[in-house]
């Protein structure tokens, strides 16, 4: 995450001269590279259930395109207070039980519908920032809603681990599971909730993810009691 | 006018006193500043813009170290008789977005005032697209062990990266590939020590004075290009880093880790402070002991002033004047007491009961078991406007509650004078070993140009001689008990 005041930083230094011009024999060189396009971050669900990866994370989630937050002019009002209060925000009716399919809408205002997207992530964590820009929409200040299924052979005991940039709240089986407040970058391991009890069957995680400028991600695992990565289970969209 | 000119004499002298031993003097405001290099003598560090600070003791800095280029977090590293100088800029890309670049310039010597100093034109040696996850800024070298030059660079937005130079040239090696080794951090920099490559990154934000919550930590690897792993074995590239330094000592915001080697046993890190609450909140410049442990760096604590037992690490014996042992009333009490008699407190022996026994003038210092006697407590207070060394002033080690100060004399011995006068031969360089213990240095040097250490030369007898890292006889421990 840059913060907004690396980016003011930045605008300083642009504005002192700390920036210079590229080196002129630079300009000879090849500066070209691949620009990043949504599948390198990115594929569509496929029809099969998914597992987690073999260090636990889930890969697959539906996520809803970014909920504009253009208030947010910097990340450092993200305090505990601030994030319980716009994690507690409704945008939709369903927005607590909704587990939505692939390019189903939901309504926010009379101007304003936005499309859930069914994705498998390419990497162990899931690069909101990168699922933005992929589908040519804002990628910051902005909260991003997430969704997944996960079924269990048994009950099973778990600790929930996630690393998210920024603040996130997630809630299992719509009880709020954790909380990840401040300006915070995505670590794994980073908060691990108290034990929960994943039920034998269906299990709906539901999470939401805030930031102001910069890069947005969040990575999300279940724990035994042992701390070691859970990953005898199936991940489904529905 | 000359009231004028004294008040504000004065007033400087109180603003220099009141600032914390731990902290640099002089002209100390900086940000991002290089690792801390040293050229003919002086020491220098440069930081975003383009200018630096400099120094002739490493304690008291001054501005008029000069770089050219511009832009931010420059690094710099001496290859053979040249100084590799890198830093990173910026130049327009797509939509008004800047590309960052980090670019290498050679220059013979950083003293600005040398007929030698000129920098070459910079090469452009990493980039990075505008829309990649990498903003190629903060560049930082490592000369492996092998000789090759290594440069990582990237912030937040996205990867921390490295690239393989040419030590020779100072340019990108050709057909080199940049690799991703980090994420979620910026200001890196790299080591290598024992077989390991250690990767340091700063963490938190930046650029917010007292609330700015950047803080180091690091990884460590086998390989240069990684994988990194913290103590937790997480990778770099998954957020992981052990940490190094956080705030404290009433300033926030440690980043921009710089290595700095005295000699064996005797490592520094340089590093800037977002904001030290002691000069307005301002970016400064600070200095660090490095130890290790276990493998793992850790920034040592500033030395606090205090009164210590000076323990030897030879055999534990402990610095002491010597004068008669005093013995305190009483004898064995383990024997036939009746356990229903009232415990009392005893009072430790006092300076005042045994002072008027020690001879006036000078007397010699020993080492014995450490009983807590007042001629086995010893006062250090730092001397800030004495000079000092890279990252602490100069401290003078006097008997608690008195000016008896210990001192070098003429022919290179030990001994304690009655009072403390300033001079040269009664101020010590006090530093932090890599393994935690501390060496004790005089600031006047011998005629061979080395300062003399405090050494035992058996374990009652202590003298001063040339430092070995290698020996316990050269450490020492500051102990309160």
């Amino acid at each position: 995450m840059i913060s907004n005041f690396i980016k003011r930083a930045a605008l300083a230094a642009l504005a002192l001269g700390f920036f210079a011009a590229l080196p002129a024999r630079a300009q000879e060189l090849d500066l070209s590279y691949h620009h990043p396009v949504l599948e390198d971050y990115f594929a569509p669900a496929s029809a099969a259930p998914a597992t987690p990866d073999e260090q636990g994370f889930i890969r697959r989630w539906s996520l809803l395109e970014p909920i504009a937050k253009p208030e947010i002019r910097t990340n450092a009002i993200f305090d505990d207070t601030y994030l319980n209060t716009e994690f507690a925000k409704i945008y939709f009716p369903e927005q607590m039980t909704i587990v939505p399919k692939d390019g189903q809408k939901v309504k926010l205002d009379k101007k304003t519908k936005l499309a859930w997207h069914c994705y498998d992530s390419q990497r162990y964590n899931v690069k909101l920032y990168r699922f933005a820009t992929g589908l040519g929409l804002h990628p910051t200040e902005a909260l991003f809603l997430a969704v997944t299924v996960v079924n269990v052979p048994e009950d099973m005991t778990v600790r929930m681990s996630v690393g998210s940039n920024s603040g996130s709240k997630w809630w299992v089986n719509g009880e709020e599971a954790i909380l990840l407040s401040g300006d915070r970058r995505m670590v794994v391991d980073d908060c691990v909730s108290r034990k929960i009890t994943l039920k034998a069957g269906r299990n709906v995680i539901r999470g939401a993810v805030i930031n102001g400028p910069g890069m947005s991600d969040f990575c999300i695992r279940f724990l035994d009691m042992a701390g070691n990565p859970v990953t005898n289970f199936t991940v489904t969209n529905q | 006018m000359k009231k004028i000119e004294l008040s504000l004499i004065a007033l400087l002298l109180t603003a220099l006193f009141a600032l914390p031993a731990a902290a640099q003097i002089g002209n100390v405001y900086i940000h991002d500043p290089s690792t801390i290099i040293k050229c003919d003598g002086k020491y220098y560090t440069f930081g975003t813009g383009s200018g630096g600070l400099m120094s002739e003791d490493g304690w008291t800095w001054t501005d008029g170290a000069v770089r050219t280029g511009g832009g931010v977090a420059p690094d710099v590293i001496k290859i053979g008789d040249r100084y590799l100088v890198s830093y990173s800029a910026g130049y327009p890309g797509t939509e008004g977005k800047t590309r960052g670049v980090v670019t290498t310039m050679w220059t013979k010597t950083l003293d600005p005032e040398s007929p030698d100093f000129g920098y070459s034109e910079p090469e452009l040696v990493a980039w990075a697209g505008d829309d990649e996850d990498c903003w190629a800024i903060d560049p930082a070298f490592l000369m492996g062990p092998d000789g090759r030059l290594w440069c990582s660079y990237g912030t937040y937005f996205g990867a921390i990266r490295i690239v393989e130079l040419d030590p020779a040239t100072g340019k990108r090696m050709p057909g080199n590939k940049a690799v991703d080794i980090a994420i979620d951090c910026e200001a890196t920099a790299l080591m290598y020590k024992d077989g390991w490559y250690y990767l340091l990154g700063t963490h938190g934000t930046c650029c917010d004075g007292v609330n700015s919550t950047y803080n180091i930590v690091c990884g460590r690897s086998r390989s240069v290009t990684g994988p990194y792993l913290d103590n937790m074995g997480r990778d770099m590239l998954q957020g992981g880093g052990r940490m190094v330094l956080s705030a404290g000592n009433r300033a926030t915001g440690p980043g921009h880790f710089g290595w700095f080697i005295e000699e064996e046993g005797v490592e520094k890190m340089s590093f800037h402070y977002e904001a030290d609450y002691n000069r307005s909140g301002r970016s400064v410049l600070a200095v660090r002991s490095l130890l290790w442990k276990n493998g793992w760096p850790v920034a040592a604590d500033p030395f606090k002033e205090g009164t210590y037992e000076i323990e030897s690490e030879r055999r534990g014996y402990s610095l002491e004047l010597a004068v008669d042992f005093v013995r305190q009333a009483g004898g064995m009490r383990a024997f036939r007491i009746n356990p229903n008699d009232p415990v009392v407190e005893l009072e430790e022996q006092k300076l005042e009961e045994v002072i008027d026994r020690w001879p006036a003038g000078e007397i010699g210092v020993r080492a014995g078991d450490y009983m807590f006697r007042p001629h086995q407590k010893w006062t250090v207070t730092a001397v800030p406007d004495k000079g000092g060394y890279l990252g602490a002033p100069y401290y003078k080690i006097t008997i608690a509650g008195t000016e008896r100060a210990l001192a070098a004399t003429e022919d290179g011995e030990l001994t304690a004078v009655p009072e403390f006068t300033g001079a040269d031969e009664q101020l010590w360089r006090i530093e932090q070993l890599t393994d935690g213990t501390f060496r004790i240095l005089t600031k006047v040097a011998c005629k061979c140009g080395k300062q003399k250490a405090l050494v035992s030369t058996g374990d009652s007898t202590v003298a001063l001689g040339e430092f070995d890292f290698s020996s316990d006889n050269c450490k020492w421990n500051f102990r309160d008990r």
